[in-house]
């Protein structure tokens, strides 16, 4: 099997991978990082959001060997303290339920925020079509990212 | 307003470990030595199995056994039961053909569970299922509800594919009454089938201790104790004091997550002919698609009768309702009993009738999906009253307001069976109409045609039955279980309080809104409750999550899991503060002595009850309680839900541009929560109505058997939601609370589709897709040139 080697939260790691292996299997198998979920199996839910290099992937349209030397945050390495805005945004406003697609709408949050310091509600909606949610209705997602990016920007 | 008792906007417990990507889901779990299912599925609906030959893939690579149903039933395996008898009209129980985890004869429907395949990957169990050669005699596929009966036979043991043909109400009375109405409105509808998509597929880990003869299951389970019972006193046999079963985080149900599938029972008797050997398996997506239980799927006929001043005087109902291959464990009751018993709605209807012809076909079994039953109820009364209101050339909003029943009415005894104890209907009319601003709709309509677009409006004065319910009722009915909740409430030595509540959450916020609750009741700091849940070995009997019911009944079974460590609480204070019980009060957390000083609070008395050197004679240490709450009546959640659209005439797409829903929950506990309950709700019936068709071709395959095939509600799909409350509060449980969790996914597709004809002027089924639109547009545009 060949090896891979990445940075995950920080922290150089090294594993040897079926070929076939996903980025998602990777981080959830290898890694026991869990908090990134597989929600489908055509790249459509984005439940398995991360960021690779500083983008929001989806790490089931990935495979582990593609990230081979590169960076990888997960939902476990995003905040610093302990709530990232965004995190502390959703709580605030009720911006989850079951909790299942959080991890991955949370970190295209963050990299919207990124991208664009204060979107507008038609582009948050825009920006979060690759992420399912079956629960909130989206309604309390949208204002928690609208919310967070007045946090962040002030 | 208290910061975190009852009333409070207070956020969630459990945010921090899922924000943090620390949840625990059942596909998070590992089990040492585990081993990896994989399913082989049914490629075609309906075909006699003559052979399966299992050997090249038992060789291959990794395969740790290959087993069919053939291995079940020489271990005595059971059928999956359906646990709620409907008679027919004529009496005769609904017909009930087994339904085996593995199938023993014939294939039913595509995902069919034809082999189980254990290996040391899931790579290499999906690798020899590839090898594995099934001989199917394929037969006639069957798939809609209508025509069904003419159809193929899927089971022998069910003539004509007929599950049952019930009725409710006296059909020479309804047809009377309606010879003699003035004014006489018709309609057929189509309730389009759904697939529920919990975010969360479904997942099992099945482990046998040979050491000990127990069995874990660890499951995607909304009622975990309802799963034990079934899989030991029907399917495997084992003793109720052998199998412990744990739904952990559980991410999102609406249903699908209630019932006992064929993949956990599987990845549990396999264990045990293992060896003992933990067997996981997770389904994919496309899995979830084939083989969740789906929801809704009527077709039906629909007459209202109206007497010269618009006083509704009869409704007859005709349904054919599609069960699908197999009886899911609830599937009689949906159509029945959860259906025509809502069809009076909110409005005063003399004679009601109902007939439902229940029909197998050859797709995935149909059970209840967020609503169950009263969507269906809801979308048949609400979308003839709103045509009625069409023919009639009244406003839609006064046609309903001048049939409400009215507040002195109630209680009042509807012609369907269901005893409303309490509602008041007007006010969130009322305050719907002032929100959407309805008075301006006609110049806002105005506006949208100088720009060539179409506007509509449309009403949903929906009723649900919740907090389900009178297990003496539901008996009566020919349900196999009671429908009581437990909770236990355990005070500790160090004046916390630990709370085993049955309800099951998996995205309710059980564990903040129960907090609030025992708070409030105990006066004990909201962080010193902590909700546990979800573990049959940590809980008592318990029947778990669906219909509305977690804080209406498990809700109320803390409630008077509470009373009782009060009162025994009371004896130990009144000993220790040497007073009479009777004159000893409780309040905020402190035991009292009337007219003096004296006190003592609930955790000085949770310490002596554990440290008793000073108790009172006859009294036991320790202050932990158990208690079963059985409900007196259903609780009945109403409101009115407004959609505003405006229809590109052009693109067919449909722009939901306002929406406003007004409920009556009885009391709320927390509003935050209840709120987002209904905007989720929305978003599902909004689903429904414009996005969402499970479909199946001719040949039985299932068209939309993926995310890039079924239209599911994106972030773009909706709106903002503007969500206000009336309160008439329960008259029956001790908290005034009705149950909020599927008034949305009930109110919004007869909201939607009424906007939706109201600006295309022409009737159309759910889905309102761009396409259907766009079509009945162009014909408008043809029909006008």
């Amino acid at each position: 099997m060949p090896s891979v080697t990445m940075k995950v939260n920080g922290k150089e790691v090294t594993a040897d991978v079926e070929p076939r292996a996903l980025l998602v299997e990777f981080l959830r198998q290898n890694l026991a990082l869990t908090g990134t979920h597989v929600g489908c199996d055509t790249s459509q839910c984005g439940a398995c959001v991360v960021h690779v290099d500083g983008n929001s992937v989806k790490s089931c349209t990935m495979l582990a060997m593609q990230a081979d030397g590169g960076e990888v945050t997960t939902i476990e390495g995003l905040a610093s303290g302990d709530l990232h805005p965004v995190q502390a945004a959703f709580k605030e406003h009720h911006g989850l339920q079951c909790g299942f697609c959080t991890p991955g709408m949370v970190m295209s949050a963050v990299d919207l925020l990124s991208k664009n310091e204060k979107p507008s509600e038609s582009e948050i909606r825009h920006w979060l079509e690759g992420n399912f949610c079956r629960c909130t209705g989206y309604h309390n997602i949208v204002k928690a990212i609208q919310s967070a990016a007045e946090r962040m920007s002030a | 307003m208290p910061d975190t008792g009852i009333g409070a906007s207070v956020t969630r417990k459990e945010d921090k470990r899922f924000l943090t990507g620390r949840g625990r889901y059942t596909d998070d779990l590992n089990r040492p030595g585990q081993a990896i299912a994989y399913f082989l599925r049914s490629p075609v609906a309906h075909a006699v199995v003559r052979s399966i030959d299992t050997a090249a893939a038992e060789a291959a690579p990794g395969v740790v056994a290959v087993f069919t149903g053939k291995d079940m039933e020489t271990d005595g395996v059971g059928s999956l039961p359906c646990g709620w008898v409907v008679n027919d009209k004529h009496g005769e129980p609904h017909k009930a053909p087994p339904h085996f985890p593995l199938v023993r004869d014939k294939v039913r429907y595509v995902g069919d569970h034809v082999a189980m395949v254990i290996a040391e990957t899931l790579g290499q169990a999906k690798d020899a299922a590839e090898l594995i050669e099934v001989d199917y005699d394929e037969q006639p596929a069957v798939i809609e509800a209508a025509g069904a009966m003419e159809g193929a036979l899927l089971h022998e043991e069910a003539p004509s594919n007929l599950c049952y043909d019930w009725e409710l109400g006296d059909e020479a009375a309804v047809d009377d009454a309606i010879s003699q109405a003035a004014h006489v409105v018709k309609l057929d509808l189509v309730n389009n089938r759904l697939i529920p998509n919990a975010i969360e597929p479904r997942a099992a880990i099945g482990e046998f201790s040979p050491g000990t003869d127990a069995y874990e299951l660890y499951s995607t389970s909304q009622n975990p104790h309802l799963l034990k019972l079934i899989l030991c006193a029907f399917v495997l046999g084992i003793p109720e004091t052998k199998l412990r079963v744990i739904a952990p985080d559980v991410g999102g149900g609406f249903g699908s997550k209630i019932y006992c599938y064929a993949e956990e029972t599987a990845c549990l008797w396999a264990s045990k002919r293992l060896g003992g050997r933990p067997i996981k398996w997770t389904a994919e997506r496309s899995e979830s698609f084939l083989a969740d239980a789906h929801g809704r799927d009527h077709v039906s006929g629909v007459t209202l009768g109206l007497d010269a001043d618009h006083t509704f005087t009869a409704l007859k109902v005709m349904t054919t309702a599609n069960l699908g291959a197999y009886l899911s464990n609830f599937a009689t009751c949906i159509p029945t009993y959860l259906y025509a018993t809502l069809l009076a709605g909110q409005y005063i209807t003399p004679v009601i009738y109902c007939n439902v012809k229940a029909v197998f076909t050859s797709t995935a079994p149909v059970d209840a999906y967020r609503g169950a039953g009263r969507p269906e109820a809801t979308y048949v009364i609400e979308r003839i009253v709103e045509v009625a209101a069409r023919q009639l050339g009244v406003d839609p909003a006064e046609l309903r307001r001048k049939n409400f029943i009215q507040p002195e009415q109630f209680p009042y005894q509807t012609p369907v069976a269901l005893t409303y104890d309490i509602g008041d209907y007007e006010p969130s009319l009322d305050k719907a109409l002032e929100m959407i601003d309805y008075s301006g709709f006609a110049q806002r309509r105005a506006e949208s045609e100088a720009r060539g677009k179409l506007r509509g409006i449309g009403f949903s004065a929906y009723i649900e039955a919740c907090g389900i319910a009178p297990s003496a009722v539901v008996g009566a009915l020919g349900a196999g279980v009671g429908l009581w909740e437990s909770a236990q409430v355990r005070m500790n030595a160090t004046g916390s309080v630990t709370v085993m509540t049955g309800s099951h959450a998996h995205g309710q916020g059980h564990e903040t809104t129960f907090s609030q609750l025992v708070s409030d009741y105990l006066g004990l700091p909201y962080d010193q409750v902590e909700i546990v849940h979800g573990d049959t070995a940590q809980i008592p009997m318990a029947m778990g999550t669906y219909g509305s019911r977690s804080l209406a009944v498990g809700g109320s079974a803390i409630v008077k899991a509470c009373d009782k460590i009060i009162d025994k609480g009371r004896k130990i204070a009144a000993h220790l503060m040497e007073a009479d019980v009777a004159d000893v009060e409780f309040k905020d957390g402190n035991y009292t002595v009337a007219g003096t000083d004296r006190s003592k609070s609930l955790a000085e008395i949770a310490f002596a009850a554990y440290v008793p050197h000073n108790h009172p004679e006859g009294v036991e240490p320790g202050l932990d309680e158990t208690a079963f709450y059985d409900p007196l009546n259903f609780t009945y959640p109403a409101g009115v839900h407004i959609a505003e659209v405006e229809i590109d005439p052009d693109t067919g797409i449909t722009t939901i541009v306002d929406w406003v829903a007004v409920d009556d929950f009885g009391k709320v506990i927390n509003p935050m929560i209840v709120e987002g309950q209904v905007h989720g709700g929305i978003a599902q019936g909004v689903g429904q109505a414009l996005l969402e068709n499970c479909a199946y071709d001719e040949s039985g395959q299932l068209v939309t058997g993926s995310y890039m095939d079924y239209t599911m509600p994106r972030a773009d799909d909706l709106p903002s939601f503007k969500v206000d409350m009336t309160e008439s509060a329960c008259t029956h449980n001790p908290l005034g609370v009705k149950g909020c969790g599927e008034a949305g996914a009930i109110a919004a597709p007869a909201a939607l589709m009424n906007a939706i004809t109201d600006a295309l002027g022409v009737e159309i089924d759910m889905p309102a897709s761009t396409e259907k639109v766009w079509r009945v547009c162009q014909s408008r545009r043809m029909a006008a040139e």
